[in-house]
């Protein structure tokens, strides 16, 4: 406990929704300490802190990944996008946002960052899912309030609100 | 919880990673979906962490006619979504359907699954069934481990910690052979309470079991009558309780996962889908 360990911080430049920041962290910054402590963008939420829970989920390269599970330093040659990057340039929520709202797909709200990256880029893949694919388009994220009904009933009206643009 | 402090490098050179790895207590960053947890629950604490993301060319999936090869940098989704990896070895995307959930596939890599040697993962399996191997490189050059040398127990396998997997290969199913697999898991996407995967050649039949010992174990079937299979199975097997399930609910499970998949492997052999 006496022997406090001098950490090298390595200088990186993540790339999070469009805009380029510089840092300095340890190697050991999760990516999703880097983008809440260091980036101040709370938006993506800590549950379990290893991979099981879902709600740190973000999007690299478009594609989800769990931002706990990757180490900051690993991410700069990434696109990376938060729940905050979802919204389009004008503010105005996407499709997948306003199906959560009109379907009361949340209720405490903190699953719900981690559902909206992943359900953004599970409709990318699978524009029209069946229930069963919308179910298992969200298999990898819990969510302790809703009972989960509502939040399926969202990516069916997201797929809706999608194919009727 | 954070993980331990440790040192960091990215080499983009193997001949560097590898010397790298001449350190003690250092380790092996591909796809971290394995190692970050275990950093993070302080479960592993190495003094460096040799990432090999930036190695040129481990990302490649080589699909011949003998069968598939997956380079360390492979994500599982680029293996599963690969026709070409299906057509010639269809046990491999069906059993990483099972690994995980998509959002994990995403980042964890085939390779790694391999070399974490978790008993209960799926891939070990399906290596030690169709008689795979893994190639590495460490500083005496390249060699490569054929699986029954692999797995050695729980989370040990044979690579040297000054070792690096570079790939894995997965021989092609035969012409007329069939294949199946399948798990039991309280949710999808979770680790299996048990699973199964089976290889049946004309009158060969072969079934690799996971999660009912402490390394991936396969069993020769030919010749047991049908309804002794599974406690054929048994008698090579250990499955445990724990507080998932008890030790005798596995045994159960083996019995139903031995029965499901040598049929669906032999209607896979006949040319039904499985």
């Amino acid at each position: 406990m006496n022997e406090i360990r001098r950490e090298t911080r390595h200088e990186i430049r993540l790339r999070v929704n469009g805009v380029t920041h510089e840092l300095r962290v340890p190697a050991r910054r999760l990516l999703s300490d880097a983008l809440r402590h260091d980036l101040g963008l709370t938006g993506t939420h800590v549950g379990c802190e290893h991979g099981v829970c879902g709600a740190c989920t973000i999007l690299l390269d478009g594609e989800p990944a769990r931002a706990c599970l990757m180490l900051a330093v690993t991410a700069t040659a990434h696109e990376i996008t938060t729940v905050e990057g979802l919204a389009g340039p004008d503010g105005e929520p996407n499709a997948v946002q306003r199906a959560f709202a009109e379907c009361h797909g949340l209720q405490c709200g903190f699953c719900t960052p981690g559902f909206l990256t992943t359900v953004t880029a599970g409709l990318r893949r699978d524009p029209r899912p069946t229930h069963e694919g919308a179910r298992d388009m969200i298999a990898g994220n819990l969510c302790r309030c809703t009972g989960y009904q509502n939040i399926v009933r969202a990516v069916e009206r997201a797929a809706e609100l999608e194919s009727s643009r | 919880m954070k993980p331990p402090p440790f040192d960091y490098v990215r080499p983009d050179r193997l001949a560097d990673a590898v010397a790298a790895l001449a350190a003690p207590e250092s380790k092996v960053l591909a796809g971290g979906q394995s190692l970050v947890p275990l950093l993070s629950m302080r479960l592993a604490s190495p003094s460096l962490v040799v990432d090999i993301n930036g190695l040129p060319g481990l990302d490649v999936i080589t699909v011949a006619a003998g069968g598939v090869q997956v380079g360390a940098l492979a994500r599982h989704t680029a293996v599963l979504e690969s026709p070409e990896v299906a057509r010639v070895q269809p046990l491999v995307p069906m059993a990483l359907e099972h690994v995980a959930h998509a959002t994990i596939r995403n980042r964890g890599t085939t390779v790694g699954s391999l070399v974490h040697a978790d008993a209960a993962a799926e891939m070990p399996v399906v290596l030690s069934l169709l008689g795979g191997s893994v190639e590495v490189a460490g500083p005496a050059g390249r060699r490569t481990i054929a699986a029954p040398e692999l797995f050695v127990g729980p989370l040990e396998s044979s690579v040297a910690p000054d070792e690096i997997a570079l790939s894995a290969f997965f021989p092609a199913l035969p012409p007329g052979a069939g294949v199946a697999f399948d798990e039991i898991a309280r949710r999808h996407g979770d680790y299996a309470l048990a699973g199964a995967a089976a290889l049946v050649e004309g009158e060969r039949i072969r079934v690799g079991y996971l999660s009912v010992s402490d390394v991936p174990t396969v069993v020769d079937l030919t010749g047991v009558p049908p309804g002794d299979r599974g406690d054929a199975a048994l008698d090579r097997l250990d499955p445990a309780g724990d507080i998932h399930a008890t030790a005798a609910y596995r045994r159960t499970l083996v019995r139903v996962l031995t029965d499901r998949v040598v049929a669906a492997a032999i209607a896979n052999a006949q040319g039904g889908t499985p």
